[in-house]
């Protein structure tokens, strides 16, 4: 990706995005429908698009995913 | 941005086998409980040691402190997960529903090591990286310097004093996010809804000027 993609991408908003309250507040049954095989993306497209652009809430999801699959072994 | 609270409502209410039992041993005092509380510990502190030890470097903790800062982390999620035993809905496992707690509290206490940093900046502007933070090569300066010459305008022009402190500190001066709510007093969906604005005002801006595609699709 060169820069004018990188910038467009950082700039570029979805109106579908929840934002930082509502992402974590659910961030626990999103992790488990992924963890699961799930469509999470398609049952939750407004936690996907605040995941997708948020980094430190993309970081706590892949944490906590992380965490999830850990567990399961 | 929209809520998912009609989401939330529709997710049963009832927890697995295993959940019911996590909730039943921890609700009662006595040696269950004890025990429960113990393996519950070593969770969230397995895991908040993995975590500090992932994000520690980036923010120079290291050693004893990023030790303390994951078992003060893992303290803080078990308090946290006893005191809201009742708020747990059957809505995901309660495993999940617990280490939820002990990441927040990672990330959390990462953002408060940021500032402890000697050379921290956030008064100080240096344009000169921006186009490092986004992978313009300085060979081809030629074809991106208009564009960033742009932008750096319509931060001035287009963005509200406090959006465009919150664009300086996090994308010119590479502050996290976590670690600027903190210096502003506010919380991260607060300065991500102050950044999420200013994203759409300055591409809408850029765009308006043909530096950036007129697509509003609005979707990433």
């Amino acid at each position: 990706m060169n820069g004018r993609a990188a910038l467009d991408r950082f700039l570029r908003t979805d109106p579908r995005d929840v934002g930082c309250a509502q992402a974590m507040e659910m961030l626990h049954v999103y992790v488990d429908m992924v963890a699961a095989g799930g469509s999470a993306e398609q049952r939750y497209p407004g936690i996907a698009a605040h995941l997708r652009a948020c980094g430190p809430c993309g970081e706590d999801f892949e944490a906590l995913l992380a965490a999830v699959r850990d567990a399961e072994g | 941005m929209i809520p998912v609270n009609s989401v939330v409502d529709e997710i049963p209410a009832r927890p697995d086998p295993e959940s019911a039992e996590w909730i039943r041993v921890l609700a009662v005092a006595g040696p269950q409980q004890e025990a429960a509380l113990a393996r519950l510990h070593e969770m969230l502190l397995r895991i908040a040691q993995r975590e500090a030890r992932r994000r520690g470097p980036r923010l120079l903790i290291g050693g004893p402190e990023l030790e303390d800062l994951a078992y003060q982390a893992a303290a803080d999620a078990l308090m946290a997960i006893t005191g809201k035993l009742g708020q747990f809905r059957g809505e995901s496992r309660f495993t999940t529903w617990a280490c939820r707690f002990v990441i927040l509290e990672v990330s959390a206490k990462v953002g408060r090591h940021f500032w402890r940093r000697p050379d921290v900046p956030l008064e100080a502007e240096d344009w000169d990286r921006l186009p490092g933070r986004f992978g313009f090569e300085p060979a081809q300066e030629s074809e991106w310097r208009d564009l960033l010459a742009a932008l750096r305008r319509a931060v001035d022009t287009e963005l509200t004093a406090r959006q465009r402190e919150v664009f300086v500190a996090i994308v010119v001066n590479d502050v996290p996010l976590d670690a600027l709510a903190l210096r502003l007093g506010s919380n991260r969906n607060a300065v991500y809804k102050m950044m999420f604005d200013a994203r759409r005002k300055l591409r809408a801006a850029l765009a308006a000027n043909g530096y950036l595609d007129d697509d509003d699709s609005g979707r990433s």
